[in-house]
């Protein structure tokens, strides 16, 4: 048996590339949305489903996209609905069960200085279409990077607890940051294209923007050369995912049938 | 001025049609009805959010999900809203809490039915809202300022929240099979239990003739009910759903549809604390409460060294 390298093309490419992106929103979403009626004050219910549905909207225009450019007239709820965890490309860190509120926090504050700078690049892709909704997307992620860092700040610096449970936070997510700058052959080839960002481009801004605020937070900076888990981006999961999708993917499987748009 | 003056003088207010503002006089009965009533309707919009927020992971469409986060969205948001509008009659949104959390206030009965199925959240929406705007409407037009403002602002959310909701019950209705039994048994289920959002018949209501007398209400439970009744038989109808009350009929002599008798054991019975989900609504609010605590501890005291730290700066 011979392992024959399929050449990716730029179709392709761009397909993995869109549902890399909404996969990782529409996951962070979801945990995000399980706060509603549960979070700490009437506030954060509000800003956390805010968040929330920023990140479900704009993966739902991604979906979209993702399915005209496949051009196999799928509707982006097909995507959504009836992929299983291994075809699900997000990464590890975003479907993480939501933890405390400090978890949370921390999780998106990583997650959204991160966005912040791929956005930023992201917004000026080759593509009208794609660069127009990143563009969109961006001034929601400068919200969302407000409100988590605001929050990083309060709860590092609060009281000696709360600065435990930041610690403690950070400490956990971190093996999982690096994944957030995973790149193969769909991001090479994308780059070529003027698609893609290259990652490795602004790891060192993505670092000091952490680093300060972590330590204007109080917070210890963990290892960023320390072992970092990887596997999301090739559909290998943590056992977290497979609940997550049972329980999104349930009814409407139940019901295939059925119109609910 | 003495005590019967003033009173008058209220009254006098009240009947012309001026609204009662904070800062104005009105009397200690009047102000803690109102904080009674304004502080309920916030709990309600807040524990209403825990069955409808049941649904929110498994919505079975990417647009069904936005729509009903944003919508659980806009219910805390009518709370923060009326928590506001009640501090303003002297009390704390921190002692209302406290009140709800410890079992001393009520919220709206309907919230402790469960939610079995997708089609009870919509159903929820068409019904649940749609009594609510006829109830609010009303308190739009109340006599205390910041009440009414508040209602004017919550119903055009409300009567959106009512659209959609009423648009999935009809998509449902037009739907499969399976889809045509889980709308029409989530409509059964939730028909009755939305009757008596309106509370007790007008002779059993001991508030009701004191607050229609002071203008924060203008209709009797038993006209609001009436008007929910012929405003959602006739939607029903337009969708094809069955109302689930057999003595449903239109009168022709008083052009409005005569129905059937609530049953008020199960309607005391769940007041009282027992009905499906009292228990377990409360336990959540409560949960909620004690893991939120070190975080609102932390947003005070890291507050309060930012002042300090200002303080030393300047
Ligand atoms: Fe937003
Ligand atoms: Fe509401
Ligand atoms: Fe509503």
């Amino acid at each position: 048996m011979s392992t024959k390298t399929k050449t990716l093309t730029k179709q392709e490419a761009f397909f993995e590339y869109l549902v890399r992106l909404a996969d990782d929103r529409l996951i962070l979403g979801h945990r995000l949305s399980e706060w509603c009626g549960h979070g700490p004050i009437l506030e954060e219910d509000i800003a956390l489903a805010n968040v929330a549905l920023d990140n479900i909207g704009h993966a739902a225009s991604l979906y979209e996209y993702a399915a005209e450019v496949e051009g196999e007239d799928r509707h982006r709820d097909d995507i959504v609905y009836f992929r299983n965890d291994p075809e699900y490309k997000n990464l590890k860190m975003v479907e993480l069960p939501k933890g405390d509120f400090g978890f949370t926090i921390a999780r998106q504050f990583l997650f959204s200085a991160f966005s912040f700078f791929l956005y930023q690049g992201l917004a000026k892709a080759d593509d009208e279409q794609f660069s127009g909704m990143a563009e969109k997307h961006l001034k929601e992620i400068k919200y969302h990077l407000r409100h988590s860092r605001e929050w990083v700040l309060r709860l590092g610096d609060g009281t000696d607890e709360s600065h435990q449970r930041m610690q403690d936070a950070f400490d956990g997510i971190w093996t999982f940051t690096g994944e957030l700058f995973y790149m193969d052959e769909v991001d090479e080839l994308l780059i070529d294209e003027g698609l893609g960002i290259d990652t490795s481009v602004f790891r060192e801004d993505w670092k000091n923007l952490v680093t300060d605020v972590l330590e204007e937070a109080t917070v210890t900076v963990p290892d960023f050369d320390q072992y970092m888990a990887e596997g999301g981006r090739k559909g290998l999961h943590t056992e977290h995912l497979g609940h997550l999708l049972a329980e999104m993917q349930h009814l409407r499987r139940s019901y295939p049938d059925a119109v609910w748009e | 001025m003495d005590e019967q003056e003033k009173q008058q003088e209220f009254q006098e207010k009240i009947d012309s049609g001026i609204t009662i503002e904070p800062k104005d006089w009105m009397p200690e009965r009047y102000r803690s009805q109102l904080i009674r009533m304004m502080s309920q309707h916030a709990h309600s919009e807040v524990v209403g959010m825990l069955p409808e927020g049941n649904w929110i992971t498994r919505a079975p469409s990417l647009r069904r999900k936005m729509i009903l986060l944003s919508k659980v969205q806009d219910e805390a948001g009518h709370g923060l809203y009326l928590y506001s509008a009640t501090e303003t009659l002297g009390t704390t949104r921190e002692k209302v809490i406290d009140d709800l959390l410890e079992g001393k206030a009520k919220y709206s009965s309907i919230f402790n039915y469960p939610t079995l199925t997708w089609a009870d959240v919509m159903v929820i929406g068409w019904l649940v809202d749609g009594a609510a705007i006829i109830n609010q409407t009303m308190l739009a037009r109340s006599s205390y300022g910041p009440y009414s403002r508040a209602m004017v602002r919550i119903c055009k959310e409300e009567s959106f929240h009512k659209k959609q909701g009423y648009e999935m019950v009809a998509t449902m209705a037009q739907g499969t099979p399976e889809q045509q039994e889980m709308v029409q048994d989530a409509v059964n289920r939730w028909w009755w239990p939305t009757m008596m959002m309106f509370g007790p018949h007008d002779d059993d209501s001991p508030n009701s003739a004191e607050l229609i007398k002071w203008g924060v209400k203008s209709k009797t439970n038993d006209e609001l009910r009436q008007s929910f009744v012929d405003r959602h038989v006739e939607e029903a109808k337009a969708v094809g759903i069955e109302i689930p009350d057999p003595e449903l009929e239109f009168n022709e002599e008083t052009g409005h549809y005569d129905f059937g008798e609530i049953d008020w054991d199960e309607f005391w019975n769940v007041v009282k604390g027992n009905g499906p989900m009292n228990r377990e609504r409360m336990k959540a609010k409560r949960e909620a409460h004690e893991n939120g605590e070190w975080v609102r501890e932390a947003a005070e005291e890291y507050a309060r060294k930012q002042k300090l730290s200002k303080e030393k700066a300047s």
